[in-house]
């Protein structure tokens, strides 16, 4: 039986709410259907953070769900500490200038 | 598949005064890349730069449309 969309709302929130860095993507972090995905988590494992990667088309409707949610168009969508952060042009910038280590320094201490 | 044109005068019309340059980095029309430099991100998070953007392009991204499939975005501040 597969979820309803206010199931999927709320294993959403969950996801966001219980992890400290929480990336939303396509395909799993073992293996990332896009480059984007792809890049965001090799940028996490590079810097030994622990995340959770949420495999968001593996159901259609999950990534309308959690756009309408998040009002973010694309994957992946990137949480830390609860909030969004962006994509991966925004993670990728926030690590060049160092602002990322220090936003997840700051959430995982 | 999007017009790049339509795509640059898009975000042009939301941030009147902004420095905008569009590219097809696949050739396939679907996959954009964006630099925009724009005096209206003068105060805002890189998050609420790119919204801005989004918001811009709405009707030409999922789910309204599949028109646009991936848009890398590259956002400045431009001095009034």
């Amino acid at each position: 039986m597969s979820l309803t969309e206010e199931q999927m709302l709320a294993s959403i929130k969950d996801v966001i709410e219980k992890n400290k860095v929480a990336v939303f993507m396509k395909g799993t972090p073992a293996q990332p259907k896009c480059g984007f995905s792809a890049t965001v988590v090799d940028i996490f494992k590079k810097m030994g953070v622990p995340f959770v990667g949420v495999d968001a088309i593996e159901d259609p409707r999950f990534r309308h769900v959690l756009s309408a949610h998040t009002s973010w168009p694309t994957l992946p969508q990137v949480f830390v500490a609860g909030k969004l952060i962006g994509g991966c042009d925004i993670v990728r910038e926030m690590k060049a200038t160092g602002e990322l280590d220090t936003l997840v320094a700051e959430a995982t201490k | 598949m999007a017009d790049l044109a339509e795509v640059r005068s898009l975000i042009e019309q939301a941030l009147p005064g902004a420095q905008v340059t569009v590219t097809d980095l696949t050739g396939g029309g679907d996959h954009l890349a964006v630099v925009v430099a724009a005096p209206q991100f003068a105060g805002l998070g890189l998050l609420a730069q790119h919204q801005l953007i989004y918001a811009a392009l709405k009707h030409k991204m999922i789910p309204a449309s599949q028109e646009i499939h991936a848009l890398q975005i590259k956002t400045s501040v431009r001095e009034r």
